[in-house]
């Protein structure tokens, strides 16, 4: 399997030379390969594209799908915007931290699963969204929550 | 025009048009083959025949936009292509489900302008939680590599983003692919003339990317046959809320907002035995109607008249089980986790309206609070870079002048009048890290 520098490197070659558009996806990749964006997977980035650490942290913190702290192995993450709220997403929500057992923001004991609520996922017919690992459920009810989380779990 | 029309989603229902194989059997990319054979300047003619105006939410006439690139003797630098995929207006799915249903549509969209604008490299920035959206298109692109007819020299890159509204607007967005915190520009200079890599850049959203290959090969007369004045064509409109049938519906301009919500066709009506209380026309950055106020055309001018849009066509219907200074809180929580923090006017307004709409649903908050709240909302818009605040603060703005007597009722120690609200108590990402940062209050 290619080294992280070396995925960086073939990502980096679909733009143009001098360019810092590879910083995002390269992000995403050293993420990917850690976890999160630990201050060393940070520093793994800047060295692959010849930028400042402080550069590529100013351009992850922008971002909300890139962590600067710890996060569980898996994400549940709740859509509770306007049309997921009106199907009922803080119920959804709710359901999920009661068989978690920790609120949204929060991941785990075990730092198996992190919960979170998010921002309009663009579901907004097929409410209440919930993107388990980054693949959206549709029509997800509180009744749903308990065998999603076992399915991660598994 | 109490049914649906396709033109963008024709053959999705029939056929699996995920598949470069099953595109090509119901005349897919033959249109990028007549634009090849027309040249670019005839196809930008069509565009302009056609009266396609942008459908991301601004409605800027496409034809126009691509005739500002400069010529290359005006600017050597390369022409760039960039796809606006970062769909994220609360209310809107639209683009979503024609990135998963006609691909290819999409994809000859894209080599049709780019040959129209002289460009060899095409960008799609994709918002970063559309990762099936994103997996359709790379499969469909890899399907394309085989392909040298279809492609020519043409370059198509699918680029992520990572979470970030803002990167919706446009220059925000080239910035955001350049590598760079997503935050607007100031403009001008247009991205026609210095857009990504300061070169000549259009930008285009992926419905309007999509309706070019139809286009072209009906012609932009006959397509300009379909809706009404100053909204031609048809519009993927997406209807979510409290409505029977959900979903997105392409449609032709000029049907009835009342027909979107109640015909059978579409949005079948308000279940439980609700009335309607308001409508969000065209995504929550859009000015709100009231339920007596939806006998009116789905179109540009009908809308302007009633001092809204069409936006980014995204329809919430809400019953009257709503209380609107939650809706109000929850709107404003969501312009305030996604204000890019450039201009302070958005940056702290849009945070101001949330605390003050928190305090009236408390039953805190006195009529002094309204009128600071409406205070707040006028010294926001117009005074910052980009629309998102403008569009915030009119949102908000709509609602208390629309439901004033509810906010009223909210004032002095009357709190919020409703024992049963779904937006009750509704967790907002900016409220979840709050929790954790411990932020002081305001008001």
């Amino acid at each position: 399997m290619s080294t992280l520098y070396e995925r960086v490197q073939e990502v980096r070659a679909k733009y143009p030379e001098g360019t810092h558009s590879a910083v995002i996806p390269a992000l995403r990749l050293a993420q990917e390969a850690h976890g999160w964006l630990s201050p060393d997977a940070i520093r793994e980035v800047a060295d692959a594209l010849d930028v400042t650490p402080a550069y590529c942290e100013s351009v992850a913190s922008f971002y909300d799908q890139f962590q600067l702290e710890p996060v569980g192995a898996h994400s549940i993450e709740v859509c509770t915007n306007v049309s997921c709220a009106l199907y009922g997403a803080q119920q959804v929500l709710e359901a999920f931290e009661s068989e978690l057992g920790c609120h949204a923001g929060e991941t785990t004991e075990d730092g198996a699963v992190t919960l979170r609520t998010i921002e309009c996922l663009g579901g907004c017919g097929w409410g209440t969204i919930v993107a388990v690992d980054g693949r959206y459920r549709h029509k997800v009810k509180p009744e749903d929550a308990a065998a999603i989380v076992s399915e991660v779990r598994a | 025009m109490s049914a649906e029309v396709h033109v963008v989603l024709a053959g999705a229902d029939e056929r699996d048009l995920t598949k470069l194989s099953e595109y090509e059997a119901v005349g897919g990319y033959q249109a990028l083959a007549k634009a090849r054979a027309m040249g670019p300047a005839a196809v930008t003619d069509e565009l302009n025949a056609s009266e396609l105006r942008g459908r991301g939410g601004a409605f800027f006439p496409t034809g126009r936009k691509w005739s500002f690139v400069p010529s290359r003797e005006q600017n050597p630098n390369p022409h760039y292509l960039v796809i606006n995929a970062d769909e994220s207006e609360p209310g809107s799915f639209k683009d979503n489900e024609i990135l998963t249903r006609v691909p290819h549509r999409f994809i000859e969209g894209c080599l049709i302008t780019a040959f129209a604008v002289d460009s060899k490299a095409v960008y799609i920035y994709i918002r970063g939680e559309y990762l099936e959206q994103y997996e359709l298109l790379v499969a469909a692109l890899e399907e394309l590599k085989a392909r040298p007819d279809l492609r020519g020299d043409c370059t198509i890159v699918v680029h992520r983003g990572a979470g970030a509204y803002i990167c919706g607007e446009e220059t925000a967005l080239l910035d955001s692919l350049e590598g760079k915190r997503g935050q607007p520009r100031t403009k001008p200079p247009f991205p026609a003339i210095a857009g990504l890599y300061a070169s000549p850049t259009v930008v285009n959203n992926v419905e309007t990317i999509a309706t070019v290959p139809p286009i072209v090969t009906m012609g932009g007369a006959e397509y300009a046959k379909f809706g009404v004045e100053n909204s031609r064509g048809t519009r993927v409109v997406s209807i979510s809320g409290h409505v029977e049938r959900s979903g997105n519906f392409e449609i032709e301009p000029g049907v009835t907002l009342h027909e979107l919500i109640y015909g059978e066709a579409f949005g079948g009506g308000i279940p439980g035995g609700h009335t309607l209380k308001a409508v969000i026309p065209g995504g929550s950055s859009t000015v709100i109607l009231t339920g007596d106020e939806v006998e009116v055309g789905y179109d540009f001018d009908s809308l302007s008249k009633l001092r809204t849009a069409m936006g980014s066509a995204g329809v919430i219907a809400l019953d009257d089980s709503v209380c609107m200074v939650q809706l109000g809180i929850r709107v404003s929580e969501f312009y305030e986790h996604e204000s890019c923090g450039k201009c302070t006017p958005c940056r702290e307004g849009t945070r101001w309206m949330t605390a003050i709409l928190r305090k009236l649903e408390a039953g805190d908050a006195t009529e002094h609070d309204l009128d600071l709240l409406l205070s707040v909302c006028d010294r926001i818009n117009g005074k910052c870079l980009c629309p998102l605040g403008d569009t915030a603060a009119m949102a908000i703005a709509s609602y208390v002048e629309k439901f004033r007597a509810e906010f009223i009722a909210h004032l002095d120690g009357g709190g919020c009048p409703f024992d049963h609200s779904p937006l009750d108590g509704v967790l907002a990402p900016v409220a979840q890290h709050a929790h954790h940062l411990g932020q002081a209050a305001l008001v």
